[in-house]
C-alpha cells in the first residue's frame, strides 16, 4: 500500500520558467538597448553626411572682386545621394541675408552669432527634414561676414533604415530568446537528473533489496541520500527482528505439533469406532497442515536470511529434482497422483542446494495439492546456455486472471484454492529463491489442457 | 530643336497666348476608337516626330486615350511646372538636372508598379523620376573635312589635331551654347566634372572660332552639308538617326570619356490623370526594355544601348540625385558660364 504524495508543482517546470521569463527580460532588454543604439548611430551617421556636406559648401564660399561667391562643389549634395534616395534642400545667408538656395528654409537650431554647427529636425515642404547649419566668418571690406550654410535631408531613407534595424534586433531578440530557452530547457533538465537517477535506482530494486544507496549524488542531495540510508537501515533491523520472530515462532510450533501428531497416531492405533478414528484423523490431517506452513515459514526466514549471503555452489539441478520428487512421492500417493521427471543427463548450476530444493520443493507441492486424485504431474528440466528451467506441469483447474499477478504474493492464494489447505507461501518462496538466483518464476496455464505450469528459472552460469 | 519645331508647320493652332511659358508645337493624337474619353496631356522637350510612332504604339494597346503633344525647350518645361502650375500629365525631358531638380522640391507624383520596380537603381530617382533612355554625347565629324586625316577618337586626339592644323579647321567647329541650351549646359558641366581637357578643348574652339548651336539637329545638319567640319558633345542618338538616313557624317563616342544622358519622365503634381500617366510610364519603360529584347526597335535610343562602336567602359552615365542640383544653383550657374564665355568667346 502507497500513500498518495501531493506533487506540489514541479522543479523543472518551475525552474525552466524561471529561467525563460528572465531569457524574455533579456532579450527584450537586448532589442531595445540595440534598437536604441542602432537608432543613435543611424542619426549620427545621417548628420555626419549632412555636416560634411555643409563644411564643404562654407569651405567654397570666399570673397572675389569684393563680392561674396560660392563655388558648391560637385560633391557636397551629390555625397548625400550616396546614401538614399531623399530630397535635398540647402541655403547660404550671408550676414542673414539670402546669397543663394532655397530661401523658405526655416531656421532651425543656429541662433544667431554662433559659431559652429548645429544639428535639427523639423519640417520643411510637407516631410520631416533633418538639417545641419554651421556658419564661419569671412573678411569682406566693410567688415566682417558671418556665413551660414544649412543643408536639410528629408529622412525616408533614414526611417526605412531605422526600421530594417528595428527588424533586424526583433529577429536578434528572438533569436536570443530562442536559444536561451533552449538552454533554459537542458538547464533544468540537467539539475533534475540527478533526482532521476536517484528515483530509478531505488524503485527499481527488488523487495530484498535493502542496501544502501551508494551511488554519487549532487551536494545538494546528500542530506536526503543520508536520510533515505539511515531508514533503509531502521527497516532492515525492523524486517530482520520480525523474520527472527516469525522463525523462532515457527520452530516452537513445529516441534510440540510433532509431539501431538505422535501422540494422534498413537491414539488412532487404539481407537476403533469409526467416527473416532475420522476425527482423529482430521486432527492428524490439520496437524500436518499447521506443521508443513510452519515448515515453510521457517524456510521463507531462512530465505531471507540466506539471501543476503548466497553462497554459490555446484549443484547438480537432475538429482535434486529427483531427491525431491522421491521425498514428495508418498504425498502425492496418497491421491494417486504419477509423477514424472524428464531431464537431461546432467544438469548442473551454481546456487545455494538447499534454497534450490525448497523452491522445487514448493511448486511441486503445490501441483501436488491443486491436482486432482489420479492425475499426472510432469516435471521438466531444460538446460539453456544461460539459463536452467524447471517445470511443473499438473491438471489441476489452473490459474486465473488475477491469480498470475498475486499468486506469488505474501499468503495470498490463488481463486481454485478453496477447500486446500495451504498458507499460500509456496510460491512465494518460490520466487525468491529463482530471483536470488538470478532468474524468477514462471506462471501460466498449460496451452491446449488443462492444468498450471510454473516454470522456475535458474541463472546456469 | 526649337529652330526646327518653329520651321516644321503647326498642326494645331497654339494658344500660347493664355499661358506665359512659349508652346513650340502642339499635335492632338485623337483617340484611334473616336471616344471623347482620357486624354493624356504630355509636356516634352522631344520633336513630335519622333515621339509620333511612340503615341502610335501606346494608343495601340489603350485605344481609347486621345494624346495631347506639346513639345517646350527644357527651360520652359520646367517653368510650365514650377511657376505657372501648368496641368500637364506627363513630363518627359532631356534636361535630367531639371527633371531632378523638379521631383526635389516635390513637384512630381511618386508612382510605382512592377514595370518601375524592374528599373535598376540608377534608372529610378525616388519612384518619381525614371530614366527610359540613355543617350551619348557624341562628336560629329564630316568625313569631307578630314580628308587624309584620321578621325579623332579622343578630346586630346581632337586638341591636337586642331592646332596642328589650326587653318583647316577655323570657324569650322560647332557646340553648344550652353547659355541657351539646357542639355548643353548639362553636358559642359558634367564634362567640366569629368577632366580639366574640357576647359582646354573650349578654349581651343575659341581660338578657332567656334559656332553656337541651340540644338544637336542643327549641328548635325550642319556637319552633313559641309558648313562645320566637327560638332562637339551631339546626341548620339539624333546623328545616328541621321546617319542612317544617309547623312555623309561619322559619329564618334569619346575613348577618353562619353558623358551619357538619361532622358527621364515625370509625372507633375498637377496631372490630371495620374493613374494614366502611371500606365505611359510603365509602357516607356516597357517598350524601353521589352522592345529592345525582342529586337523591334524604338524610336528613342534604348536604355540599354550597348553603344554601337562606343568603348562601354568609358561611358559616364550622369547619375541621378542631389548632385544635379549643384550646377543649377544660380552663384555656381554664374561662375561656370562667366569661364566658358571667358574661354569660348577669348575676351
Amino acid at each position: 500500500m502507497t500513500a498518495d504524495v501531493q506533487p506540489s508543482g514541479s522543479i523543472r517546470r518551475r525552474l525552466t520558467l524561471q529561467l525563460l521569463f528572465s531569457a524574455a527580460l533579456l532579450a527584450g532588454l537586448l532589442f531595445a538597448v540595440v534598437q536604441n543604439f542602432a537608432r543613435e548611430v543611424a542619426e549620427e551617421s545621417q548628420d555626419s553626411v549632412l555636416l560634411a556636406s555643409v563644411t564643404s559648401i562654407l569651405d567654397a564660399v570666399t570673397v572675389q572682386e569684393g563680392e561674396i561667391v560660392a563655388d558648391i562643389p560637385y560633391s557636397a549634395l551629390s555625397m548625400l545621394g550616396n546614401v538614399s534616395d531623399d530630397r535635398v534642400f540647402y541655403r547660404i545667408l550671408a550676414n542673414g541675408e539670402m546669397l543663394t538656395g532655397y530661401a523658405d528654409l526655416p531656421d532651425m537650431g543656429l541662433s544667431e552669432g554662433e559659431i559652429g554647427s548645429v544639428a535639427a529636425t523639423g519640417t520643411y515642404a510637407g516631410e520631416s527634414v533633418r538639417m545641419v547649419s554651421a556658419s564661419r566668418r569671412i573678411a569682406l571690406e566693410g567688415g566682417p561676414v558671418e556665413v551660414v550654410v544649412s543643408v536639410a535631408q528629408t529622412r525616408s531613407g533614414h526611417m526605412r533604415r531605422i526600421r530594417q534595424i528595428s527588424r533586424d534586433s526583433l529577429v536578434l531578440g528572438i533569436g536570443f530568446f530562442a536559444i536561451a530557452a533552449l538552454f533554459a530547457v537542458l538547464a533544468a533538465q540537467s539539475t533534475v537528473r540527478p533526482l532521476n537517477v536517484l528515483t530509478g535506482s531505488v524503485s527499481r530494486r527488488g523487495p530484498q533489496d535493502l542496501r544502501p544507496v551508494t551511488g554519487s549524488v549532487p551536494s545538494e542531495m546528500v542530506p536526503l541520500v543520508r536520510s533515505l540510508n539511515r531508514f533503509i537501515a531502521r527497516l532492515k533491523i525492523t524486517l530482520s527482528r520480525s523474520e527472527d520472530f516469525i522463525a523462532e515462532a515457527a520452530h516452537r510450533v513445529r516441534t510440540p505439533l510433532a509431539t501431538v501428531r505422535a501422540q494422534a497416531e498413537v491414539a488412532l492405533q487404539r481407537v476403533e469406532k469409526p467416527e473416532n478414528r475420522q476425527s482423529l484423523k482430521d486432527m492428524i490431517r490439520a496437524i500436518d497442515e499447521s506443521s508443513r506452513a510452519a515448515g515453510q515459514l521457517l524456510d521463507h526466514a531462512m530465505i531471507t536470511f540466506r539471501s543476503d549471503q548466497l553462497e554459490h555452489r555446484e549443484i547438480d539441478l537432475r538429482e535434486l529434482v529427483m531427491e525431491t520428487v522421491e521425498r514428495l512421492r508418498p504425498v502425492a500417493g496418497l491421491k494417486d497422483i504419477v509423477v514424472t521427471v524428464t531431464s537431461p543427463d546432467r544438469l548442473s548450476i551454481p546456487g545455494d542446494a538447499i534454497l534450490v530444493q525448497s523452491a522445487i520443493g514448493n511448486v511441486i507441492d503445490n501441483a501436488i495439492k491443486y491436482s486432482p486424485a489420479e492425475s499426472d504431474i510432469e516435471v521438466e528440466l531444460e538446460a539453456g546456455s544461460e539459463r536452467a528451467v524447471v517445470r511443473v506441469l499438473d491438471e489441476g483447474p489452473g490459474f486465473g486472471d488475477e491469480d498470475l499477478h498475486n499468486a506469488t504474493r505474501r499468503f495470498a492464494r490463488g481463486r481454485n484454492s478453496e477447500g486446500t489447505v495451504g498458507s499460500g507461501l509456496g510460491l512465494t518462496i518460490a520466487e525468491d529463491v529463482a530471483r536470488a538466483h538470478g532468474g524468477g518464476l514462471g506462471l501460466r496455464n498449460r496451452t491446449g489442457e488443462k492444468g498450471a505450469c510454473v516454470s522456475l528459472v535458474l541463472a546456469s552460469r | 530643336m526649337r529652330l526646327v519645331g518653329l520651321g516644321i508647320a503647326l498642326s494645331v493652332v497654339v494658344t500660347a497666348a493664355a499661358q506665359a511659358f512659349e508652346i513650340e508645337e502642339q499635335r492632338l493624337f485623337p483617340s484611334p476608337d473616336g471616344t471623347d474619353g482620357a486624354v493624356l496631356k504630355v509636356i516634352s522637350t522631344t520633336d513630335t516626330e519622333i515621339f509620333t510612332p511612340l503615341a502610335s504604339a501606346f494608343q495601340a494597346q489603350a485605344p481609347g486615350v486621345a494624346v495631347d503633344y506639346s513639345v517646350v525647350s527644357s527651360a520652359e518645361l520646367d517653368r510650365a511646372l514650377r511657376v505657372e502650375g501648368a496641368a500637364f500629365d506627363i513630363a518627359l525631358s532631356s534636361a535630367m538636372d531639371l527633371q531632378t531638380k523638379l521631383a526635389n522640391d516635390g513637384l512630381v507624383r511618386t508612382h510605382r508598379s512592377a514595370d518601375t520596380e524592374r528599373l535598376p537603381d540608377w534608372a529610378n530617382w525616388r519612384d518619381q523620376v525614371f530614366a527610359f533612355t540613355q543617350e551619348p554625347a557624341t562628336i560629329v565629324v564630316s568625313p569631307s573635312a578630314f580628308d587624309g586625316l584620321e578621325v579623332p577618337r579622343t578630346r586630346q586626339a581632337l586638341i591636337s589635331l586642331l592646332r596642328s592644323h589650326s587653318e583647316r579647321f577655323q570657324g569650322r567647329i560647332g557646340t553648344y551654347d550652353v547659355r541657351e541650351s539646357g542639355l548643353g549646359y548639362l553636358f559642359a558641366t558634367q564634362d567640366s566634372r569629368n577632366s580639366e581637357i574640357y576647359w582646354r578643348l573650349t578654349e581651343v574652339f575659341g581660338r578657332m572660332g567656334a559656332e553656337l548651336y541651340c540644338c544637336s539637329s542643327q549641328m548635325i545638319q550642319d556637319v552633313a552639308e559641309g558648313h562645320i567640319a566637327v560638332a562637339y558633345n551631339v546626341l548620339g542618338s539624333y546623328a545616328r538617326a541621321r546617319q542612317a538616313l544617309g547623312d555623309p557624317i561619322v559619329v564618334v563616342e569619346p575613348q577618353d570619356f562619353t558623358t551619357v544622358m538619361l532622358r527621364t519622365a515625370v509625372i507633375p503634381t498637377s496631372a490630371e490623370s495620374p493613374a494614366l500617366a502611371g500606365s505611359f510610364v510603365d509602357f516607356l519603360i516597357a517598350a524601353n526594355w521589352e522592345w529592345l529584347e525582342q529586337g523591334d526597335g524604338t524610336p528613342f535610343a534604348p536604355i540599354l544601348a550597348s553603344g554601337e562602336g562606343g568603348d562601354p567602359g568609358a561611358r559616364r552615365p550622369i547619375r541621378i540625385g542631389p548632385g544635379l542640383l549643384v550646377f543649377l544653383d544660380p552663384l555656381k550657374r554664374k561662375r561656370f558660364l562667366s569661364e566658358w564665355q571667358d574661354a569660348i568667346l577669348q575676351r
